[in-house]
């Protein structure tokens, strides 16, 4: 990566470790490294192309066994049984089963236990492992970086490039390190973390570079949470994002279906211990976030940087300096149809989403169905709840969780990307307003004329209770009102 | 691919900033198998005002694209580059790019390069008071010129070679499948497989 370090002996990231780890081909004169591929993910919108360049080229997939597919973009969250009832769908499903039935992939059709959305399967499966590299025609593949693998989402060029080959050549990236130090207060979350980072960096603070998250508050987090933040690295402009693994890495993977076992447990867990960036290794940039100070975040605009804390209002564009964030920040509030100097807890929303690879593992469902559990939904909401895989769907019912929300008002789905991007019938109509769990407020991607604020799952919970932008403080104050008023 | 040596059309303004791809071309467009014909598909949102940029008679065709700072970001989808390319566009200049985009760019013989935010501006104001006039982004020379208005470009010597050149990734990747093999040869037993099912 950084070429000044490459020696074996100058102390090095983790980054650079994973990349060193997978050189086939040293790139030289300019050229890229040519970097291998441990694990590619598919999934039916960016492979089609793909498959069909393989065959016309007439070349095989080369290696089927380190290739997974699912169904999720645009499947259908409801009677999912049926017939999918959009023809274009349809054929985009079918496509994908004949391509992966022809080249011996595995695939995970809707109705599957292991169906999902993609960045939730490799993981729940124990595909997604430390010291990895990682793709899928997907930006959000820098999910799996949570576990210590170098995890990147391509075009579909890419796509079948690794098909053909297991390899792609790669520029190597430089690093940069977010330290998070300190201590989450209740109520705050991973989600709320990665929020602060954007808004700090911006949308384009992290090109080029692989963003390490580092410091205690990141070795406090659950893999799950890691995993939410290392997701919206993406949103920041990086291309990666990665944590070293530790314990809770470990924790988490041993036993899973496609986890190493015996012996090459031990071997793979040796290997793993080497991974952490060593003392003395020097990031091309750093940041810092202090965690204690941080609030429940939420965006006011139309790309994920637009975001303040809950408590603050919408922002006055006319104090932005910059002339180009000071005209996208008129436009959104425009689209956004928001007045500068409103405290975004006075905004009213008409529907909240709890879902995508973002926020929709058993963990964030458990967390949203604590706060909402004894309540009911706020009147004119609608509330949907899109676990992110089948699996996550059955583990949650079995703790309950799809019965607090359906007590509560919610619709509980099938497993999929839903509404976070709105392919399949989930969409918001024109000029709706949706707290959201996923990660991308951009103009219209929850469907044409919606309007999105990016929230962790307890401000969504505590949203859909109340109706306007709230964090789960506020619904303790209200409990607290109450008995005061009965007392 | 085909090689290139330098393109020549109508500079296009895109007078935003942060155009992602979702606006590039929206997700509903996403659903096709096929790998052309996204034409209809560009700005797909946008282009229902009758006032956006591409809906001017001189700007219909295509031509380069003179883009604000952080063109491209968000979604991985190629799909975009397909769009722009469909539509008719052979280059896009911007002070920023989305790394996904700018690497989808590139294998698809869009160029991609980038100018500064002043250059930009500048490059704005001669489409107001000339719409329609010409721009050559010349690749050889990495530069971009309006009349005697010329600049330099940003892309990198690889990329810049490989469309050049005109050469298939994948094929050049093949040279080396013995190194490959060697590689694969050494891979440790603990990585995981998807195969069998467990
Ligand atoms: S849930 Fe959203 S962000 Fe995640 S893979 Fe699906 S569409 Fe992409």
């Amino acid at each position: 990566m950084n070429t000044a370090a490459k020696t074996a002996t100058a102390p090095r990231t983790l980054a650079q470790k994973v990349w060193d780890d997978h050189v086939v081909v040293p790139g030289s004169d300019g050229a890229p490294d040519l970097i291998y591929i441990d694990l590619h993910l598919l999934h039916e919108v960016t492979s089609p192309q793909a498959f069909d360049g393989l065959r016309l080229a007439n070349r095989p997939l080369r290696r089927p066994d380190l290739s997974i597919a699912t169904e999720d973009h645009n499947t259908p969250t409801l009677e999912i049984h049926k017939p999918i009832a959009d023809p274009v769908s349809r054929t985009q499903i079918d496509t994908l089963r004949a391509n992966t039935a022809e080249y011996g992939v595995r695939l995970h059709s809707l109705g599957d236990i292991e169906q999902g959305i993609v960045h939730i399967i490799g993981p729940q499966l124990g595909l997604t492992q430390p010291g990895l590299t990682v793709v899928c025609g997907d930006s959000h593949t820098s999910t799996h970086g949570a576990f210590g693998a170098i995890a990147i989402g391509i075009g579909t060029s890419e796509v079948e490039h690794v098909m053909a080959t297991q390899t792609l050549p790669l520029k190597p990236f430089k690093t940069m390190a977010i330290n998070v130090e300190g201590a989450l207060r209740p109520g705050v979350t991973a989600k709320d973390i990665i929020l602060a980072v954007i808004a700090k960096i911006g949308t384009g603070g992290g090109q080029g570079y692989v963003l390490e998250y580092r410091g205690s508050a990141i070795r406090a987090l659950s893999m799950e949470g890691r995993m939410t933040i290392c997701n919206m690295s993406i949103e920041a402009g990086a291309r990666a994002g990665m944590i070293a693994p530790d314990e809770t890495t470990y924790r988490y993977l041993e036993g899973r279906a496609h986890a190493p076992a015996g012996q090459d447990w031990d071997d793979a867990l040796a290997y793993w211990k080497t991974l952490p960036t060593d003392e003395g290794a020097v990031f091309d940039a750093e940041v810092f976030i202090d965690a204690d100070e941080l609030e429940p975040f939420v965006t006011w605009g139309t790309n994920p940087g637009q975001g303040v804390p809950l408590s603050e209002v919408v922002p006055d564009p006319s104090t932005i300096d910059d002339p180009n964030e000071r005209s996208a920040a008129e436009r959104a509030l425009v689209y956004m149809d928001l007045e500068a100097g409103t405290p975004m807890k006075q905004i009213r929303v008409d529907t909240v989403f709890i879902g995508s690879c973002t926020n929709s593992r058993v963990e964030d469902l458990r967390a949203a169905a604590e706060i909402v559990k004894g309540h009911t939904k706020a009147d004119n909401l609608r509330v949907m709840v899109v676990p992110g895989s089948a699996r996550v769907r059955i583990e949650a019912e079995a703790e309950g969780i799809d019965k607090i929300f359906t007590d509560f008002g919610a619709e509980w789905r099938f497993a999929g990307c839903s509404m976070c991007l709105g392919m399949n019938p989930d969409q918001l109509a024109p000029g709706e307003r949706c707290a959201s769990t996923s990660n991308r407020n951009f103009e219209g991607r929850q469907g044409k004329g919606g309007r999105t604020h990016l929230v962790s799952p307890l401000v969504a919970a505590a949203t859909a209770i109340r109706g306007t932008l709230s964090s789960p403080w506020d619904i303790e104050q209200d409990a607290a009102a109450t008995e005061t008023r009965n007392t | 691919m085909q090689k290139i040596t330098s393109v020549t059309g109508a500079a296009v303004p895109m007078k935003r900033s942060n155009v992602d791809t979702d606006q590039i071309i929206p997700a509903v467009f996403l659903k096709r198998v096929t790998r052309t014909g996204f034409e209809d598909a560009l700005f797909a949102n946008w282009r229902q005002d009758p006032e956006f940029v591409l809906n001017k008679p001189e700007f219909a065709h295509g031509g380069v694209l003179i883009a604000g700072p952080d063109f491209g970001t968000g979604s991985s989808r190629e799909h975009a580059v397909w769009a722009l390319r469909d539509f008719g566009f052979t280059a896009v200049l911007s002070p920023r790019f989305g790394d996904i985009f700018r690497s989808n760019a590139g294998k698809q013989g869009l160029l991609a390069g980038q100018i500064t935010e002043a250059e930009v501006e500048h490059i704005w104001q001669m489409i107001d008071e000339d719409p329609g006039v010409q721009i050559t982004v010349d690749l050889v020379e990495r530069t971009a010129s309006i009349g005697e208005y010329t600049i330099s470009i940003g892309i990198d010597d690889y990329t810049r070679w490989r469309l050049l050149e005109g050469l298939d990734d994948i094929g050049l990747t093949l040279r080396d499948e013995a190194r490959i093999t060697e590689f694969e040869s050494r891979r440790e037993s603990w990585r995981p497989k998807t195969l069998p099912v467990k």
